[in-house]
């Protein structure tokens, strides 16, 4: 752990953005995944899909390299952000009013706003697929269709995950343009496409799983 | 111009500190901030008190002396300026203006709103040159030199070391100031030759003396008295990888 | 009389410097190691010695009173930086810089030496473009150069309007090298109050921590001075706050002999002063005289609408400005020298032609250059100085001219040394601007920066070694020997009675009354009356600095009071001396003009049989008249003559 420590405070960024960007990439598949949720076919393409995840021999190698990334991802977040703390040990009395992004001065809060939803959302799927929690009664532990219907019909849940992946959106808006800077892809002539991918991407994320919800809430 | 100010007392690096409020009367709105300043310190001596210790030379925004923390920013609320070039015309009266000094690890305070930045000093030494001697020089015109590339490697050396960037950011990181003199100099073909081993150097100075981890906000690029582009750190970054990953590794970088 | 001796070298001119060079005593690599040397100040001088002495094998000590050996007021250079590279193809030479210098200077400067700083001028463009300095280059990718006041050729080298910090960061980053290194030690926040003379030679220095406040002893086998100038002596001057003239007025009381107090240079463009709460002057760079022209109107009415700000100075015809440099000079226009510029500036002023509400101010236009060369053009040439004055006086300089008056900028009086740089103290020597040697009664633009590189990467190192060479015997002294502790008990005691008078006024109110009586009788213009009537009142204000000073704080701690009230001490001392050179010097020279030495036609009038001579005043103990001693000056190869820039 002290190694961790030691490494050069570039070093722990790039580590840090590089899982951040393999996060947010992943975060793609697992959205197009989940819209098929809203094809209307009773969940058919979507149990389907889901099938496939969950027995390919390759997805589960995958699935340790991703919660690896996660780990690695949170633990540099932490040792980052520690070391950022103590950068600082006596405060100003004034807030500091420079003009720059809100989104980017919370981007250690965000993350732990979604930590605790992570935790919450494998409670809903992945440790009831683990078996670790019991499923709802009347759902099969494989029948992730059945689980998210269960769950979205349930306003509280719904309106939950809809806040939490508003955060995520703050937290990807910042963090795409963020991770082209830390790995140095930076760059005067494309800094402007990066900023708007960066936006539209956050975009795309953080309403398309919200969509979800929604369709439960209100379509289905 | 009538004001009240509150400002950081502070007797030496080990006392404890507290805000004192003091008043200032018909301040010429054409004065810079430090000769209202003065002004003050004027009447506190005539009163037989200590007057406000503050950092400050010439007083024409390039030393990078000076370092106040007004209202919330380093340098105060204008753009691309020091604190010796504020002007009390950007203020009004009735105006409360708190000043604190430089906060960061690495900047200890000396007295009141005056910090200790020799760690500026020492992440140079690390590094932040070319290793040539004096004399034995090649004619200065025997390597062209591009001229964007001059233009950029002048815009990251405009920085005058004056530690706002730490004291804006949200974690006290240097980035902007190791970055800049990385930039300089790897910009250069000059400085290139060393460039890899440089970045390393000083990139470890930097987090040996406490500086905090650079997480983007660009608060350093807003507070820059000098403008200095946070591109300047993504070349770092370059620079930092390609010291990691390139064919010909330098030897790692030490603190002794 | 006492000769001095400046040991000059035997030979024809150009060949003195490298005949020095290879014939001047060296020291070994070994024996280096076991000298040690102290530098005090780090401008562009200092650090460049500091660095060379190291990378040469040296034990450097190095001195600044600012927090960082960066911030030195070389920072403040903007302009640009001489070298006779002839890279404009346009005639330029050596003997063309030498002969510029010389006659910019009024022929009041030692040939060897400024031929020698024309030669080393070379090398110091390619050491700092070696060091990542990043002059303006052009599309090419070669450096550009750009035109001073004073001469005819394009050989000024410019980074910006940024040119002193960037050779000074160079410098910097050289010093910091060897910091890291070991050969260097950096000693910051530390003002130098006095030398230390044992058996005859200078040995050490005794320095203030501004920290703390403890009184601190340093032993070097020799001792250098890179302090700067004594413009404060002024009060308002484009000086740093901190630039002080303590280093040299103890050195002078020790023994070393001070030269042309009175030459002092005033800056004609500078931003003109808007109140009394006002703290410092700020300098435009005399590279904007490139491309503004300089105007009043002509007529006394249009100066007073001017005033009362019913016009604007675009309201005012073209045959109704009178461009009075172009019409005087008009083969410099101009880009004359800066003695001439101000004093042209402030005899329009005096006639009542002044723009500004105080009456004390000219017009600088780009209007013009912005048409001819577009505004970007005008942007990348002078955008930061332009800035600046849009900070300062709240007026966008691209639509309406600039205001600008003459100031006190840089002092070419200092030390008195000889080739060596070796003041009459032997180890003591003194390099940059403190020192005397360069500039004669007037410096050229973007000299300075020249002269102190020269000095302190390609001039110092060879002639320290020189006389380093009969020290290689001499031991250590250590710091408790009778001369350290005395030297340092004075101090204490100097700094106790100043502590102890407990009067009511602060150091500012005094050192700004001090400072308007120089500006009054000894500043841009000098008559015997008004030297007399200076001199008559220099007592006073002594007597009130010494019963009515008040000190608040304590001594053993950070105390900028203390720090201001031993440097104005001095500067009243040594504001005395600069009047008393003036009185004696009846001739007007360079940036010396006696109202009373003037051609017909204005201009200042030099008597070459009875003043081509350095003076060298001698200390001769407190309240005692000090002794003038002459260095006579012979001109071989630039032979005197009218200067012209007509």
């Amino acid at each position: 752990m002290s190694t961790l420590f030691k490494y050069s405070s570039i070093t722990k960024k790039i580590i840090m953005g590089a899982f951040g960007l393999f996060l947010a990439l992943f975060l793609l598949v697992h959205l197009t995944i989940n819209l098929l949720l809203l094809s209307g076919d009773g969940g058919k393409m979507f149990s389907a899909a889901s099938e496939f995840m969950t027995t390919n021999v390759l997805i589960k190698i995958f699935e340790y390299v991703l919660f690896g990334g996660f780990f690695i991802h949170i633990l540099f977040g932490v040792i980052v952000t520690l070391k950022n703390w103590a950068s600082r040990p006596v405060g100003y009395y004034t807030s500091n009013k420079s003009h720059t992004s809100f989104f980017s001065k919370y981007m250690f809060h965000t993350g732990v706003i979604i930590f605790i939803f992570l935790l919450l959302h494998f409670m809903h799927f992945f440790f009831i697929k683990t078996g670790w929690v019991q499923p709802p009664a009347g759902i099969e532990k494989h029948d992730f269709y059945g689980l998210a219907v269960a769950l979205f019909t349930h306003k509280i849940y719904s309106l939950i995950y809809i806040a939490f992946f508003v955060f995520l959106g703050f937290h990807l808006n910042h963090s795409i343009q963020s991770g082209f800077q830390t790995l140095g892809l930076n760059h005067n002539k494309y800094n402007s496409a990066i900023k708007i991918v960066s936006l539209v991407y956050s975009v795309i994320v953080a309403g398309g799983f919200s969509l979800i919800p929604l369709y439960f809430m209100f379509i289905f | 111009m009538d004001l009240t100010l509150k400002i950081w007392r502070q007797k030496n690096s080990s006392a404890k500190g507290k805000f004192e409020t003091y008043k200032v009367n018909d301040v010429s709105p054409d004065s810079s901030f430090f000769e209202m300043l003065d002004t003050l310190n004027q009447q506190i001596i005539e009163t037989g008190n200590d007057p406000v210790a503050f950092d400050h030379d010439c007083r024409e925004g390039i030393c990078g002396t000076c370092s106040l923390y007004i209202n919330g920013r380093p340098h105060g609320p204008k753009r691309g300026i020091t604190t010796c070039q504020l002007h009390m015309r950007s203020f009004k009266t009735g105006d409360t203006i708190v000043i604190e000094p430089w906060r960061a690890k690495p900047f200890p305070i000396v007295k009141d709103l005056l910090v200790d930045r020799s760690a500026l000093d020492l992440i140079i030494q690390a590094g932040g040159y070319v290793s040539v001697n004096t004399g034995g020089i090649p004619d200065a015109n025997s390597i062209p030199v591009q001229k964007q590339k001059a233009d950029l490697a002048m815009d990251a050396a405009s920085c005058i070391g004056c530690g706002a960037c730490v004291a804006a950011c949200a974690n006290a990181s240097a980035m902007l100031f190791v970055g800049a003199k990385v930039s300089q100099l790897a910009l250069l073909p000059q400085g290139k030759v060393e460039a890899a081993d440089r970045v390393e150097k000083m990139v470890a100075m930097m987090d040996m003396l406490g500086f905090g981890n650079c997480s983007n906000t660009y608060a350093c690029e807003a507070e820059c008295p000098k403008e200095v582009k946070v591109t300047n750190i993504a070349r770092m970054n370059r620079w930092f990888i390609r010291s990691k990953v390139g064919a010909e590794k330098p030897e790692a970088a030490t603190y002794d | 009389m006492t000769t001095l001796n400046s040991k000059i070298p035997q030979g024809p001119l150009a060949e003195k410097w490298t005949t020095y060079k290879s014939t001047c005593k060296l020291v070994n690599p070994s024996n280096k190691r076991k000298i040690d040397i102290i530098v005090v100040g780090t401008g562009l001088a200092g650090a460049s010695a500091a660095a060379s002495l190291g990378e040469l094998g040296y034990n450097v000590k190095v001195f600044c009173y600012q927090d960082s050996p960066r911030r030195a007021h070389s920072i403040a250079a903007q302009g640009g930086i001489n070298a006779a590279k002839n890279y404009q193809n346009d005639g330029d030479s050596v003997y063309r810089l030498f002969y510029d210098t010389i006659k910019g200077g009024d022929y009041r400067a030692r040939e060897a030496n400024v031929y020698r700083l024309a030669e080393v001028s070379n090398g110091i463009i390619d050491q700092c473009v070696a060091q990542g300095v990043p002059f303006a280059r052009d599309y090419g990718g070669l450096l550009d150069n750009r035109s001073f006041g004073g001469a005819q050729v394009s050989r000024t080298f410019y980074a910006r309007g940024q040119t002193g910090q960037q050779l000074l960061l160079g410098a910097y980053s050289a010093l910091s090298r060897q910091i890291k290194k070991g050969s260097v030690k950096l000693y910051n926040r530390r003002d130098m109050l006095d030398v230390v003379v044992v058996d005859g030679k200078a040995r050490g220095i005794i320095v203030r921590n501004l920290v703390n406040g403890q009184i601190e002893k340093y032993f070097g086998h020799a001792v250098v001075l890179a302090t700067g100038g004594y413009g404060n002596v002024y009060f308002l001057s484009t000086n740093a706050m901190g630039s002080n003239a303590t280093p040299l007025w103890r050195a002078y009381k020790k023994g070393a002999f001070f030269s042309n107090p009175c030459f002092t240079q005033i800056h004609p463009t500078c931003i003109p002063v808007h109140g009394d709460f006002q703290s410092k002057l700020t300098l435009m760079s005399e590279s904007l005289r490139n491309d503004g022209r300089i105007w009043v109107p002509k007529k006394l009415e249009d100066v007073a609408k001017l005033r009362k700000r019913e016009i604007k100075p675009s309201d005012i015809a073209e045959e109704d400005r009178d461009y009075y440099l172009e019409r005087r000079y008009p083969a410099f226009g101009n880009l004359v020298p800066r003695d001439v510029a101000s004093r042209a500036a402030k005899e329009r002023c005096d006639a009542g032609f002044g723009v500004s509400h105080s009456g004390l101010a000219v017009f600088l236009d780009f209007k013009e250059s912005i048409e001819r060369l577009g505004k970007n053009v005008i942007e990348e040439r002078y955008g930061n100085l332009f800035q600046m004055y849009e900070q300062i006086i709240n007026e966008n300089p691209y639509e309406t001219p600039m205001m600008i008056y003459p100031a006190v900028h840089y002092t070419m009086g200092g030390i008195w040394v000889d080739y060596d740089l070796m003041t009459t103290i032997p180890g003591l020597f003194a390099i940059g601007e403190c020192n005397f040697s360069d500039h004669g009664a007037n410096r050229l633009g973007a000299s300075a920066l020249m002269q102190g590189l020269a000095d302190g990467y390609f001039v110092l190192p060879y002639t320290i070694g020189n006389y380093l060479s009969a020290e290689i015997h001499t031991k250590r002294i250590a710091t408790d020997a009778p001369e350290f502790v005395q030297a340092e008990k004075d101090i204490t005691e100097q700094l106790e009675k100043l502590k102890n008078i407990k009067g009511k006024q602060s150091v500012d109110s005094i050192h700004k009354k001090f400072g308007k009586l120089m500006w009054e009788y000894c500043g841009m213009s000098r008559t015997e009356e008004s030297l007399k009537k200076g001199l008559s009142l220099v007592p006073e204000i002594k007597k009130e600095f010494w019963t009515d000073l008040f000190i608040p704080g304590e001594m053993n701690e950070y105390n900028p009071e203390i720090e201001k009230a031993s440097r104005v001490a001095d500067f009243i001392e040594l504001g005395e001396l600069i009047m008393k050179d003036a009185l004696q010097r009846k001739e007007s020279c360079g940036g010396h003009f006696r109202e009373e030495m003037q051609t017909e036609d204005g201009e200042a009038k030099r008597d070459d049989e009875n003043f081509a001579f350095v003076s060298a005043w001698e200390f001769k103990g407190e309240d005692k008249e000090p002794e003038m001693h002459k260095e006579q000056l012979t001109f071989e190869v630039a032979k005197p003559s009218q200067r012209s820039y007509k």
